[in-house]
Order: C-alpha cells, then sequence, then structure tokens
C-alpha cells in the first residue's frame, strides 16, 4: 500500500497523544510525548525513502557517488529531531522531579496549584 | 477541566486531525518513489565538497546553521536542566553507602565493554564525514559509555572518571567552537559557517573541510552536555538527601 508507512506515522502521533490526555503520571506523559514524536521520525524517514535497492546515502570506495540513495535531507532532520526530543525529554523529566519534590504527587490531575 | 471534557475534547481534535493527516497522506509522493528533489540537490553539493556522508554534509554543511540553533536548543536544555535539578536550601549532598549487589558477570561485562563503547564512540565521531555517524551519535556513545563504570563497578568510581566540572567546561567549549568556526568562516569565506578548509579525495578523513572539525566540536559539547545531565539526574538519586532524614 503506497500510503501505509505515513499512516503508521500517524498513528503514533495520535496514539501518543492519547496517552497524554490520559496520563495519570507524569512519567507517563512525557514517555507518551516521546511516542509521539517516534511518530515523526517514522513520517520523515518514510518520505525519504526509495524502493528498487536505493542505499544509504554514504559514498566510498566500493559505493561511488551516485543519485540512486534515500533522501539524506530528510535523515539529517531526522537526527536533528531525535537530538532534541531526548533534550526535551531530560528537561521534562527534570520538571517531574521539582514537581514531585514541591507539590508531593506525580498525577497530573492533583496539580491544583499549578492551574492558572 | 474534569477527565471525560478532556476525553471529549481529545476525540473531537484527535477525530479531525486523523481525517486531515489521512487526506493529507494520500495527497503525498507515494511511499518509495524515486521522486526526490532535495536528494537530488543536496547529493551533487556534498560530493562538491567531498563529503561522501551526504547526511553529514546536510547538517554541518548544507544546513550548518540550522544545526547551529540546534546545538543551541541542546546546550539551553542541559543549563536548564541542571538549574532545575539543583540541591534546594532543604537538600544536602552526601554519599550514602552503597548497599546494592553487582552480578560478577555484569561487573566482567561492563567492564571489558567500558573501554570498547569508548573506542567505537570515538571512532564513530571522527570519521563522521566518511562513514555513518557524526558529532550527535558518537558523543552519545562516548558520554552513555562512561556509565558502564557505574553499571559494572559504582558511584564513587564513577565520579572520579569523570569530573563532572571538566565536562560542564567541555559542554560550553563544544557550543562557542561551532560559532568561532562559524565566524572564522565568516571572515575568510564571507559566510557564516562557510568551508574555508582546503579538501581532498572523497572518503578521506581529511577530506571533508569544516564538516569533520563541526562534527566534533558538537561531539565534546554533547559529549559534556549528557554527562553533565545524567550526573545531575545520578546525584538527585544518589547523593542529595531531603533534611528529614
Amino acid at each position: 500500500m503506497a500510503v501505509y508507512a505515513y499512516l503508521v506515522a500517524g498513528y503514533l502521533i495520535l496514539a501518543g497523544s492519547y496517552g497524554i490526555v490520559r496520563s495519570r503520571h507524569l512519567v507517563h506523559a512525557i514517555v507518551c510525548l516521546s511516542v509521539a514524536q517516534a511518530g515523526t521520525y517514522v513520517l520523515l524517514i518514510a518520505v525519504g525513502y526509495q524502493r528498487g535497492g536505493a542505499t544509504a546515502p554514504v559514498f566510498g570506495s566500493t559505493t561511488k557517488p551516485n543519485k540512486h540513495v534515500v533522501d539524506p535531507v530528510v535523515q539529517a532532520m531526522t537526527l536533528t529531531d531525535i537530538v532534541v526530543s531526548a533534550t526535551v525529554t531530560a528537561l521534562l523529566l527534570a520538571l517531574a522531579i521539582q514537581i514531585n519534590k514541591r507539590h508531593g504527587t506525580v498525577d497530573p490531575d492533583d496539580l491544583a496549584a499549578l492551574r492558572g | 477541566m474534569t477527565r471525560l471534557t478532556r476525553l471529549i475534547l481529545f476525540a473531537l481534535g484527535g477525530t479531525v486531525m486523523a481525517v486531515a493527516f489521512v487526506l493529507a497522506a494520500l495527497d503525498l509522493p507515494h511511499f518509495g518513489t524515486s521522486y526526490h528533489p532535495y536528494r537530488d540537490l543536496a547529493v551533487p553539493a556534498a560530493v562538491q565538497h567531498h563529503t561522501a556522508n551526504v547526511v553529514s554534509a546536510v547538517n554541518f554543511d548544507q544546513r550548518a546553521i540550522d544545526t547551529f540553533g540546534e546545538e543551541s536548543i541542546l546546550i539551553a536544555s542541559v543549563v536548564g536542566a541542571a538549574a532545575l535539578l539543583r540541591p534546594s536550601k532543604e537538600e544536602t549532598e552526601r554519599l550514602v553507602p552503597d548497599l546494592g549487589r553487582t552480578l560478577q558477570s555484569t561487573r566482567l561485562i561492563g567492564y571489558v565493554l567500558l573501554p570498547v563503547t569508548l573506542v567505537i564512540g570515538f571512532d564513530v565521531v571522527l570519521h563522521g564525514g566518511v562513514t555513518p555517524g557524526g558529532g550527535f551519535q558518537g558523543g552519545v556513545v562516548l558520554a552513555t559509555g562512561l556509565h558502564l563504570l557505574y553499571v559494572a563497578g559504582s558511584y564513587p568510581a564513577l565520579d572520579r572518571l569523570r569530573p563532572v566540572t571538566t565536562f560542564e567546561i567541555a559542554d560550553s567549549v563544544g557550543a562557542a567552537g561551532f560559532a568561532v568556526i562559524g565566524l572564522i568562516g565568516l571572515a575568510s569565506t564571507g559566510a557564516f559557517l562557510g568551508d574555508f578548509l582546503p579538501q581532498g579525495a572523497l572518503g578521506q578523513i581529511v577530506s571533508t573541510g569544516t564538516v569533520q572539525v563541526l562534527s566534533g566540536v558538537v561531539g565534546v559539547e554533547v559529549v559534556g552536555g549528557m554527562v553533565v545531565l545524567l550526573s545531575r539526574f545520578f546525584e538527585q538519586e544518589i547523593t542529595v538527601q531531603t533534611g528529614d532524614d
């Protein structure tokens, strides 16, 4: 199916978001955010894929430079995506630790003090 | 907002998003097609700059300014997490004696893999321009590899292997190095992050000009950032005690 890989990406994003909405634990919500972000990796890599034995966009003595490779631009963007995702996850986990210390709970529903 | 209203709101928004996403996906170029206009531009540009790893060429040459923004995000979040995780006034730092036990086999594997992982990490950073890899990937391998000592040995051993201050400095030096290389490029080629180094033949380790240098400084920054981050989380768990106990 021509759009199957794209649908997997959309499914991951929605499943992750659903997890965040239903979350009863901040760490669980952060992991769900990572799942949703994994959908963006799948989407980017799927966009760059090419059928028919296209190789990785890395050349050498055995693979002479040619254009029969998968798209390197989306791969570089995926790399950026993963790095930003990892750092954001670290920052959110640090926030979760602080919230646990200050409020004594990690259930998002109990964090009434954070409401505007 | 109650859980029920939140679920209903998500159901509405999620449905709209799902329908819009499927419609958009149906209109995308088909999966696996040979139509890749960006690739057709990126590959010749990389080959022209003698960079064998086109992904690194995109990251550190063609889109180097975006990578500059990305590594700024990295250092900003490391600083943010470190600020959030510093011990508060009510907390004191002291090392409780290690009460855990480690299996002999875990120790063995940890000590054997520690040097191997570090060598692989250096290899991935240093060959970022010619083989798959680069500063980001290699930096993570190096930083997490160091923590095998915690798995195999103990926290004090890890503390001796990685003086956190040194890695804090490495983090900033790496981030500043990227900007300095960019400014040298600006001065010598007229473009920020312009490639000012001589280039050799495709596939040689020194052929890639600034790609390899930028990959290296990013590697230094990632190692520094990751070690600082992990050390803060370790401290929360291991050495920081609240005033009560």
